[in-house]
């Protein structure tokens, strides 16, 4: 088991980003930046408006060159969002995209507590130190590729099922359609007219 | 992917839908695809543009299928194409890519007696009413009432039965009712321009293309519109007629109706069998019932699972346009993955140090994939393309012999340890999984509903990653309140991994209960993804509980949980003991 963080010398960047004012009205980003300097291993806290945006990439690959960034630290949206927005980021910028963590200053924060600024600032604080915590234990990583077998399934042939396997067979694609009634057509081979072009169904 | 091919008992490639069978058979059933209003044989062709055009044989209904009990639609087939030894047969695709595309169900508005649907014979439901007003249909499209088979002129439309109603447990609105019912009255009026049409809405909701066109022309042919839903409907029973009494909100005055016949524009419901697919692909439902998709705005037709799409009605309400668009870009985003070939499994998956192995082979039990190998006397060995990196393994083995990649032991500690830091009586310590939990709380965010701001969340990606150690480290930096949550119970992303969760919050209840620890203070919630209220709502209570929490309780904590010395090695010299 691992005790301390293995590499020589661990190098964090931390990117808090504004996100306009939807962090940045709710948090104070300032504050939260001067912090995460203090942070073990931070050498640098770099605040940006839209860290998703191409400057914000820019400043994150910049500071990973001119700091020698290992590990980097986005205090943002949802990993859920843009994860791999900014796992890309730190690839192109030679760093492995495992060596990178986010903290969500967004969703879980900022958008549930306005008014409250001082509680989201101080959440946001741990949030960052949290995610700064984790980032000195990463390792990189790679995937494993796997090859996907050349054929697709629908399940149910109404108009949906029935649009999309024929979207996939002219693709060129083998597709098997499965239906459940012995005829396919769903509930639109019921109706009479259909609305707005009132014209028939089947 | 296993299918079951159902036994038709008519050879498809045989058969040339003359219908002579049908012609013999002497069963007679109430028709489905007419809605009940018409009747078929035991062997029919559901409609005639039926595709596979070809009859079919429904075994339950058939007489007797030897020659003795009747067997006479055998006889009559020039084509030899009927065979009753067919049978059902399991035939087995394998795929890169599966649309689901379900669809719905229509709502039965039996429950709602008010509107006296099973009472009297001239309510139908707008599903009958396509039936009824079809040239295809039972009565050639001549518009008659079900009584005494005359043409009604009177005729009214109650809009959201089984929608909009959260007393019967529907709070949605199913999107295509408003729309169908002008269809509906621009129908009669264009077949019969002396009928008068009532229609009784809360809200009419035409916001499509063309669609208040539709509206506006709908009232240019006399359609009254009534904003009120009626309440009540009594029927005269020597005419069959129907008197609706409703308050008509605009004015407040309670209004009497007189009509010939009464359409229930019924709301729309998912499909049955969406539990069941569900479970296969480990998919989730949102409150209302229907699947969720990956993100709502930006992933609306991926599923959470990768590989998996969703098209159509299953994913929400929606008409045959929106459905159609739907599945385009389903199926889209499924011929890009299968255009690719490959795909890339995210580094999340579980590595064995065999040399710390103690052999005891409980990761290989509780790993819901199967993607652990051991046999007795043998190390543990990961299958790594079959590993889904659920962590559930590696919570679990004592010996500290599996590394769960990119959500490892050091990793989280060290979470706990942060969060913890500084003024930890005033935080709730929660651990969230990716796929439900922590989605919840993204929910919540995107919904911007407020909560109080003591939460530190912590993700993995499921609640199995959760180890006791984990929860005891967290206790012992002085959380007050530390809550578990993960996807619910049936709705699990790793199959049933979170069964592990439940299993340890026990033990981990038991040991806080020895300790002399408050076990209420370990919290265990469900939350889906699409649950963001109940996320904030579960954050408020645990607000509550953290500050039922003293001071004296917490240090107490910190000291009882304290790890006892050499628990690793003492294990270690017991598992290697043969029992
Ligand atoms: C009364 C009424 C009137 C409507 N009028 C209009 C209109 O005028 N205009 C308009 O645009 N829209 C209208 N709609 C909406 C329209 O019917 C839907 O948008 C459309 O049918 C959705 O298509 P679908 O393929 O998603 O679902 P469905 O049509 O429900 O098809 C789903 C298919 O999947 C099959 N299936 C289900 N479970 C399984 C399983 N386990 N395995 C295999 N197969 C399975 C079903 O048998 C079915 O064939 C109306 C709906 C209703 C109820
Ligand atoms: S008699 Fe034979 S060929 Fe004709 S419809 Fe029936 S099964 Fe088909
Ligand atoms: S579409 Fe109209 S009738 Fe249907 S549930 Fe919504 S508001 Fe009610
Ligand atoms: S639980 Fe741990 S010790 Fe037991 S077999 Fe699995 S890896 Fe080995």
């Amino acid at each position: 088991m691992i005790v301390n963080p293995t590499d020589d010398e661990i190098r964090v960047g931390v990117f808090i980003c504004d996100c306009g004012l939807n962090i940045a009205g709710a948090v104070d980003c300032a504050a939260v930046t001067d912090y995460a300097e203090t942070l073990p291993d931070v050498v640098c806290a770099v605040r940006n408006k839209y860290t998703c945006a191409d400057p914000g990439q820019n400043k994150i690959k910049d500071a990973i060159q001119q700091h020698r960034l290992n590990r980097v630290v986005v205090a943002s949206c949802t990993p859920r969002q843009h994860e791999p927005t900014f796992r890309q980021c730190v690839r192109e910028a030679g760093l492995n995209p495992y060596l990178m963590e986010m903290a969500n200053l967004r969703e879980h924060c900022s958008w549930v507590h306005p008014g409250d600024w001082d509680g989201a600032t101080r959440k946001a604080k741990d949030l960052v130190a949290s995610a700064v915590a984790r980032a000195r234990f990463l390792q990189p990583q790679e995937e494993l590729t796997v090859p996907v077998t050349r054929a697709a399934m629908v399940i149910g042939g109404g108009v949906a099922g029935i649009e999309a396997a024929i979207e996939l067979g002219d693709a060129g694609h083998k597709v098997v359609l499965v239906e459940k009634q012995p005829s396919i057509g769903g509930i639109m081979a019921q109706l009479d007219k259909t609305y707005p072009t009132m014209d028939c169904s089947i | 992917m296993k299918i079951r091919k159902k036994a038709r008992y008519v050879d498809l490639s045989l058969c040339n839908a003359c219908g002579e069978c049908a012609n013999v058979c002497p069963v007679t059933k109430p028709d489905e695809y007419q809605m009940g209003l018409s009747s078929r044989r035991a062997i029919y062709i559901p409609f005639p543009q039926a595709v596979p055009c070809s009859y079919i044989l429904n075994m339950d209904d058939c007489l007797g299928n030897n020659p003795i009990a009747c067997g006479k639609c055998i006889e009559v087939c020039e084509k030899k194409a009927i065979n009753y030894d067919d049978r059902d047969e399991i035939v087995t695709r394998e795929v890169g890519s599966i649309i689901v595309a379900i669809g719905l169900d229509v709502y039965d508005p039996t429950e709602m007696d008010e509107y006296g649907y099973t009472r009297f014979d001239n309510v139908i439901t707008s599903m009958e009413f396509e039936r009824l007003i079809c040239a295809g249909g039972p009565t050639a499209g001549h518009f008659v009432r079900p009584s005494d088979h005359q043409r009604p002129k009177r005729i009214g439309f109650i809009q959201c039965v089984g929608s909009r109603n959260p007393k019967i447990g529907r709070p949605y609105c199913s999107n295509i009712c408003c729309m169908n019912t002008i269809k509906d009255t621009l129908l009669l009026a264009d077949h019969y321009p002396d009928v008068e049409n009532v229609v009784f809405y809360q809200d009419i909701r035409a916001f499509g293309k063309s669609f208040e066109d539709m509206f506006q022309r709908s009232k240019e042919a006399g359609t009254r519109y009534i904003r009120g839903l009626p309440g009540d409907v009594e029927e005269d029973p020597e005419t069959g007629n129907l008197t609706v009494t409703v308050e008509n909100t605009t004015g407040g005055q309670l209004e009497r109706h007189e009509l010939d016949m009464l359409v229930l524009s019924v709301g729309v419901q998912p499909p049955k069998d969406l539990a069941k697919i569900s479970g296969l692909l480990t998919l989730s439902k949102t409150s209302d019932g229907f699947f969720m998709e990956s993100h709502p705005k930006l992933k609306p037709v991926d599923a959470p699972t990768r590989g998996v799409h969703f098209a159509g009605f299953c994913e929400a309400p929606k008409d045959i346009k929106d459905s159609v668009c739907q599945a385009g870009a389903a199926a889209s985003r499924a011929g890009a993955l299968l255009n690719a070939g490959q795909i890339q499994i995210e580094a999340i998956t579980s590595r064995i140090d065999i040399e710390a192995c103690m052999k005891c082979g409980l990761c290989a039990k509780v790993c819901p994939y199967g993607a652990i190998v051991w046999e007795k006397g043998q190390p543990a060995v990961v299958i790594e393309a079959a590993c889904a990196g659920c962590g559930a393994c590696g919570a679990t083995c004592q010996f500290g012999a599996i590394t769960m990649r990119h959500f490892t032991d050091d990793q989280l500690l060290a979470q706990v340890r942060a969060v913890l830091a500084d003024d930890p009586q005033d935080k709730v310590f929660v651990f969230a999984c990716n796929w439900c939990s922590y989605a919840g709380g993204d929910m919540a965010g995107i919904s911007r509903i407020r909560y109080p701001s003591t939460n530190r969340v912590v993700r993995t990606m499921c609640s199995a990653r959760v180890s006791e150690e984990m929860v005891l480290e967290a206790f012992r930096c002085g959380a007050p309140v530390v809550l578990v949550s993960g996807c619910h119970y049936a709705d699990c992303h790793y199959i049933n991994a979170n069964r592990q969760t439940v299993k340890r919050m026990q033990r981990l209840w038991n040991t806080l209960e020895k300790a002399g620890v408050r076990p209420e203070r370990l919290q265990l919630e469900w939350i889906s993804a699409a649950e963001g209220q109940k996320f904030a709502k579960v954050m408020e209570q645990m607000e509550q509980l953290r500050k039922t929490v003293t001071a004296k309780e917490i240090e107490h904590a910190k000291q009882a949980l304290k790890p006892k010395p050499k628990k690793a090695a003492r294990a270690r010299e017991e598992a290697a003991v043969p029992s």
